[in-house]
């Protein structure tokens, strides 16, 4: 993992004296509200329904034992004895009192993190595929790229004032777990007929009131010039985009406006402006970043563990999580391991301060000390050898969290929703909730197979409800809560915005109008098909009719 | 505070306490964490009295985001908002009702 030097211990530890100068000068009246709020904004404090909200960035959700300990211990003593981790693999803590929030920066310093760049017109915290560094499938570790735009980033003189917040994705494998096409820029490794490694450029997705799908701005961008291009979309995209409108100011809708052509030639012609030595990186301080993401000291095991094999054979609940929640490894004999915090009837993504204590002692005895943060709102052990996979299982069911359902029916993406935030036009969390409990049977989630939903609680989509396979909007309809369901979205490289299959429905009415677009699924899947690959081959019209029939019902 | 539209009455005043956050209610004496307690506006001239001490208080840097919110009296006559985002303000998480003050104080 990388580790500040003391130009970043420097830094982060001045923010905080500064932003606690900034609280006792706002409760002495020196400052005024409009004046402080852009200042606590700036360092992760926004003000929800029932409490202040602090949002930590966890830089490409990769984080230690000892940074998960002290959220933990922050979330004991300052919040209510859990933490929410986001789809930007951030965690919030929804209870803390604004005089404390000084404290609780001090605390995260010290185990070198912060809550700069959650919140604010500028480049946001970077999120990575949580399996980076360990997926079979990868072509290169992003995570150095990752902290490579975080450092030169934070603080950018020039994009600290965007015209709105800017999103940056990054993976390394050709299969998208970090739905880059969802972000302002997303970043795919990629290899060229050549066999050089450098970077696919997307730019202008985004979700929101606005979705769109990332467009390609550079098919293959040289790995050295990366930072002097990043700069070339920014500065275009900073004189460019539009101040006026806050609805219009993201870089899709200039992208949309002016077409994805014209916006490459208007880059192309920056960067070509550009003095690139000057910006891009020195190779030296590139090989120093990757240093701190060499792979940790594996031990030489053969492919397959006999003793892992065995003790799936003799126990089906067990080998029933292992073939769910693992992912294969590029290293024989090791597997990542997703922990799901979708326990059934739970809140999704939450995690108690006892939860994340018990996933820091497993990582510092299974996984090398080390935690992944996934956007679908999990966490990961990405370095468990298989023959520990059964210890570990049985340790994670004693702490709550071994529900085997990650990329299943109940792995609901949820957004806070009106449960606590101040923007939710409707709640979340407890639609997430019903869902889960209606398709709680295990077989029938294994039956049913891989199936997003994603819920949000309003327009701005935190919970990714465009891009879910079943995608569910929280929206306010003549004084009461109403959900709009759409489907055929798609947060991976097959990335598609989902259409509304009819009128919005009440809460009580969701469960069963997911159930009949299931069954719809059900009964017309070819052998192997998964529920997304079947709404592509038979278009939305079969599920409106089940959707409207039911609707029709209720109506009736 | 925003320049609102009238707010129907009755109604009561709402407000984030400045240092804690906590959702705060203006009574006849002061502010309350305590929702039973606020005081309730039933005519123009109190709402109007009302909306005077939410902008002293955020001027004496003691609330932030206050509102009036109109409301109805349940049976043991306690004020609940009309509308369901102030009745989530006022209790407390839905999920959980072991936090806010649906568990400090028993508001339902």
């Amino acid at each position: 993992m990388y580790r500040y030097d003391e130009f970043d211990e420097a830094f982060v530890r001045e923010r905080v004296a500064q932003f606690a100068w900034q609280v006792k000068r706002r409760l002495d009246g020196s400052l005024t509200d409009d004046e402080f709020k852009p200042l606590r904004l700036k360092n992760g404090v926004y003000l929800q329904l029932h409490a202040y909200m602090l949002r930590i960035a966890i830089p490409y959700g990769t984080l230690s034992s000892r940074q998960l300990r002290q959220l933990a211990l922050i979330g004991e003593k300052y919040d209510r004895g859990y933490g929410h981790f986001t789809t930007r693999q951030n965690l919030q803590f929804n209870w803390p009192k604004l005089r404390d929030i000084p404290e609780i920066l001090g605390l995260l310093a010290d185990v070198e993190m912060h809550a700069i760049q959650t919140s604010g017109n500028c480049i946001r915290n970077v999120t990575a595929d949580q399996f980076a560094g360990v997926a079979a499938d990868e072509i290169e570790d992003p995570r150095p790229v990752a902290e490579l735009i975080r450092q030169w980033s934070t603080l950018h003189p020039e994009f600290d004032y965007l015209p709105r917040k800017f999103k940056i994705a990054v993976t390394g494998a050709p299969q998208d777990r970090a739905a880059i096409a969802a972000h302002d820029i997303g970043i795919g490794v990629v290899k060229n007929d050549a066999g050089a490694v450098g970077y696919r450029i997307l730019v202008g997705g985004g979700l929101g009131r606005t979705p769109m799908i990332g467009k390609v701005v550079r098919d293959f961008l040289p790995k050295a010039d990366l930072l002097a291009y990043l700069e070339a979309i920014l500065r275009v995209y900073n004189l460019e985009g539009r101040r006026d409108n806050k609805y219009k100011a993201r870089v899709k809708i200039l992208v949309h406006e002016i077409g994805i052509d014209e916006f490459r030639a208007r880059v192309e012609a920056e960067f070509a402006k550009l003095d690139g030595p000057t910006i891009n990186a020195d190779p030296e301080e590139v090989a120093r970043i990757a240093a701190y993401f060499a792979p940790p000291a594996y031990e030489k095991l053969p492919p397959v563990s006999r003793a892992y094999e065995a003790m799936k054979a003799a126990n089906p609940a067990f080998a029933a999580w292992a073939e769910i929640n693992t992912f294969p490894h590029r290293q024989p004999g090791y597997s990542a391991v997703t922990i799901s915090l979708k326990g059934i009837g739970e809140a999704p993504g939450d995690a108690t301060s006892d939860q994340m204590c018990a996933v820091a002692d497993l990582a510092d005895q299974y996984s090398f000390s080390e935690i992944r943060v996934t956007h679908a709102q999990n966490l990961v052990l990405p370095n468990v050898k298989q023959a520990d996979l059964f210890a570990l299982w049985q340790k994670l069911g004693a702490a709550g969290i071994a529900e085997a359902n990650v990329g299943l029916i109940t792995d609901i993406i949820s957004c806070p929703g009106l449960d606590y935030c101040a923007l939710a036009t409707a709640r979340s969390i407890p639609i997430a909730q019903d869902l889960a409990k209606r398709f709680a049977d295990l077989d029938q989630q294994r039956n049913i197979g891989p199936l997003n939903i994603k819920i949000s609680g309003c327009i701005n989509a935190c919970g990714h409800h465009h891009v879910g396979h079943i995608g569910i909007l929280g929206l306010e309809k003549r004084g009461a809560e109403s959900y709009q369901i759409t489907l055929g979205g798609d947060a991976t490289e097959n990335a598609a915005i989902g259409e509304i299959i009819g009128p919005g429905i009440t809460a009580e009415e969701v469960p069963d109008a997911i159930e009949r677009l299931v069954s719809v699924y059900l009964a017309e899947r070819q052998a192997g098909e998964t529920f997304i690959e079947a709404v592509r081959r038979l278009g939305l019209a079969p599920f409106k009719a089940a959707f409207t029939k039911e609707a029709a019902d209720v109506a009736a | 505070m925003s320049a609102q539209k009238k707010t129907p009455l009755p109604a009561i005043l709402l407000a984030n306490a400045l240092l804690d956050g906590d959702v705060v209610f203006r009574t006849a004496s002061g502010w309350s964490r305590d929702p039973r307690e606020a005081l309730v506006a039933e005519d123009e001239a109190t709402a109007n009295r009302l909306l005077d001490e939410a902008r002293a208080a955020f001027a004496r840097n003691e609330v932030v985001d206050a509102d009036l919110v109109d409301i109805t009296r349940d049976e043991a006559g306690v004020p609940v908002p009309n509308h369901f985002r102030e009745r989530f303000k006022v209790k407390g998480p839905s999920h959980r009702p072991d936090l806010g003050k649906q568990a400090e104080f028993g508001v339902r």
